[in-house]
């Protein structure tokens, strides 16, 4: 929704003191916008200010932190060193998995170290998201679909879906934990005898499963919200016409629910881009489920200019992915709240 | 699309055959919608109950797999709350407590004005504000963290609650402004006229005849704030010590007697425990927590 056209300069009023401002409007208009616009920054002001003190700051210190060297023993001398600038060598130290060698210069990290596991927690961390957000996707679409259909006993599906989402992620965590044990209740229930956290592709569906229980609700409630939004007599004109049910879905459901649904997968997949808590605490990023995050939280005890030129690595990447789903996917999110559905009679 | 060229009368035939065949089909609908809501019921609350009814099995039957409860007892309550092996639950709860409430509070002080400018107000830049807010919300803890946790090094917050309430700030603020500006778009506005017309300023307008339309709104608001700073663990898990760490970060170290027994029935209680206020909350403002959850996505 375009609400502000292009600004077209008005001359300041000849007694002088207010400055010159911008409006299409009439000058009355022009003024009411003015005095909004100041009592706005007045309203605004306290949380930019909250904001830009608890994350415009760390971000900035961060990216200087991430240009200078960890203060430490020189491998080379073996002796104090302070630091000092190390110019993008955190960041090509991590993009390369390379490490600081004995001789000066650097070597790839010997495996095991955290320095060698940057493209695996990236592959990790991109397993995670797209196998996570694609179940959530599809289940909660289905959750959603059932959710909008009158039968009695709604209500209390539609609170059910609440309780998974309210139990805290350490608590979903140790609960997961807990029942993909080796005596716990998911082996005994499918008959199967499985170290669930013992090895790489069990700890990985271990995360994956924690994950899809405890975020599709919030997946499916934001559809159901969209589906909502469509007219009922949409439907019926359709079935008049002779839709079939899949040409309902595919025609109608589909391309309605489209901006709520892109929005649910952004604010999805953000998430499960920076995901830390289930992994960290499920299998400790043990069996290569170390995603980025955790990664980073490894790091930080080791060096803190290291930890943070790779949390701006990571603060990028998934950056650019909401360039992408915004830009490429149309996710509008910001313009969203202003659209609403037009469902026509 | 090839539906217009099939004649009437077959048409007809069908639509005859469609009502018989239509009262079936609608109970065997209405059949499937039952037999999906079930299996929606069960995901959803089959793990949630395991956790329920491990809480209260005796700690010798932790990995009976008896689908009913069996061997019930209080004791992992008290397991849950006993010092002597080092957790602190008791003292992690209300820890709890108040850093969800402070950071609830300042959030809510602060973001109030912000959402009803949001919301009302025509400005300049109103989506860039917007936009930069949103974007707030979507940041990763870990960006935050490394920084923080160098800068509460040098300063000798490490472990303070300070140190816990201000980066968690960082996440509810955004929530707070954005699910309250939602909130306030559908609000009836036109009160706020008439009561100017009738002589309020807009500063009275807005306390004398908002606040209380908006006091559903920001309580719900209130409750999303506080679960989603109760349930925070990144943060709380490097910047906490013994003494001020949360119940997220108590659960999660959870030690038994024994280093490598893990005190599963314990564990359950705790979690339990930490749990039933948020379900009972989340249960009984149900409408107006979907409502606050899915503001802003849509609409």
């Amino acid at each position: 929704m375009a609400t502000e056209v292009g600004p077209t300069p008005v001359k300041a009023p000849a007694s002088g003191g207010t400055p010159i401002h911008h409006g299409p409007k009439g000058v009355g208009e022009d003024n009411k916008i003015l005095s909004q616009g100041k009592w706005a920054s007045w309203l605004l002001a306290p949380t930019v200010i909250a904001l830009a003190v608890v994350i415009v700051y760390p971000i900035i210190s961060a990216i200087v932190m991430s240009f200078q060297k960890d203060a430490g023993l020189d491998p080379a001398t073996g002796l104090f060193t302070a630091g000092g600038s190390a110019g993008v060598q955190n960041y090509v130290n991590w993009l390369a998995q390379q490490c600081a060698a004995p001789a000066g210069g650097t070597v790839a990290c010997p495996p095991g170290t955290l320095g060698a596991q940057f493209w695996s927690a990236t592959a990790t961390t991109f397993f995670f998201t797209v196998v996570t957000v694609t179940f959530e996707t599809v289940l909660g679409f289905w959750m959603a679909m059932i959710m909008a259909r009158t039968f009695r006993g709604r209500s209390m599906v539609r609170a059910a879906v609440l309780v998974p989402w309210a139990i805290p992620t350490a608590v979903t965590a140790k609960l997961w934990f807990f029942i993909f044990a080796f005596e716990g209740i998911a082996n005994k229930l499918f008959n199967t005898s499985i170290l669930w956290t013992g090895s790489e592709w069990p700890a990985k569906w271990a995360v994956v499963i924690a994950d899809v229980w405890k975020t599709t609700p919030f997946m499916a409630l934001l559809i159901l919200a969209g589906l909502q939004m469509i007219p009922a007599e949409v439907y019926e004109a359709a079935k008049v016409d002779g839709a079939t049910a899949w040409q309902r879905f595919r025609l109608i459901t589909l391309p309605l629910v489209k901006p709520a649904l892109m929005v649910a997968i952004l604010f999805r997949t953000l998430d499960a881009l920076r995901m830390f808590d289930l992994p960290y605490i499920l299998t400790g990023g043990a069996n290569n489920t170390t995603t980025l995050s955790i990664l980073v939280i490894n790091q930080i005890r080791q060096g803190f200019n290291a930890a943070a030129a790779l949390s701006t690595i990571t603060f990028i990447i998934i950056f650019l992915v909401a360039f992408i789903f915004v830009r490429f996917l149309g996710a509008n999110v910001v313009e969203q709240s202003g659209a609403t559905g037009k469902g026509k009679k | 699309m090839t539906a217009a060229t099939s004649s009437a009368t077959s048409l007809r035939a069908e639509q005859d055959r469609g009502r018989r065949n239509a009262q079936n089909k609608e109970k065997w609908a209405q059949g499937r919608t039952y037999i999906s809501a079930a299996v929606i019921l069960i995901w959803c609350l089959a793990p949630a109950y395991w956790m329920v009814v491990t809480a209260f099995r005796e700690v010798g039957f932790t990995y009976d797999t008896s689908i009913l409860p069996s061997h019930v007892t209080l004791d992992n309550f008290n397991t849950a709350f006993d010092t002597s092996f080092g957790n602190r639950f008791g003292q992690a709860l209300l820890n709890s407590v108040f850093i969800g409430g402070v950071v609830t509070l300042v959030s809510l002080i602060i973001g109030v004005f912000a959402a009803y400018a949001l919301a009302r107000l025509n400005f300049r830049f109103k989506y860039l504000v917007l936009g930069f807010i949103l974007g707030a919300s979507m940041f990763p803890g870990v960006a935050l963290i490394t920084p923080l946790f160098q800068l509460f090094t040098n300063i000798g917050w490490m472990g303070t609650y300070q140190a816990l309430i201000i980066p968690n700030i960082s996440f509810v603020l955004p929530l707070t402004v954005y699910t309250m500006t939602s909130f306030f778009r559908e609000m009836p506005w036109e009160l706020e006229e008439s009561a100017r017309v009738d002589g309020c300023t807009q500063g009275q307008a807005f306390r004398k005849v908002i606040m209380p339309l908006a006091a559903p709104a920001i309580f719900t608001t209130a409750i999303l704030a506080f679960i989603s700073s109760w349930n925070e663990f990144l943060i709380a898990s490097q910047l906490s010590s013994d003494a001020t760490q949360p119940v997220t970060v108590a659960i999660a170290n959870f030690a038994g007697a024994q280093p490598n027994q893990v005190p599963y029935t314990a564990i359950m209680a705790a979690g339990t425990i930490v749990t039933i206020p948020l379900v009972i909350l989340v249960l009984v403002f149900q409408r107006k927590i979907v409502a606050g959850l899915t503001a802003g996505a849509v609409k």
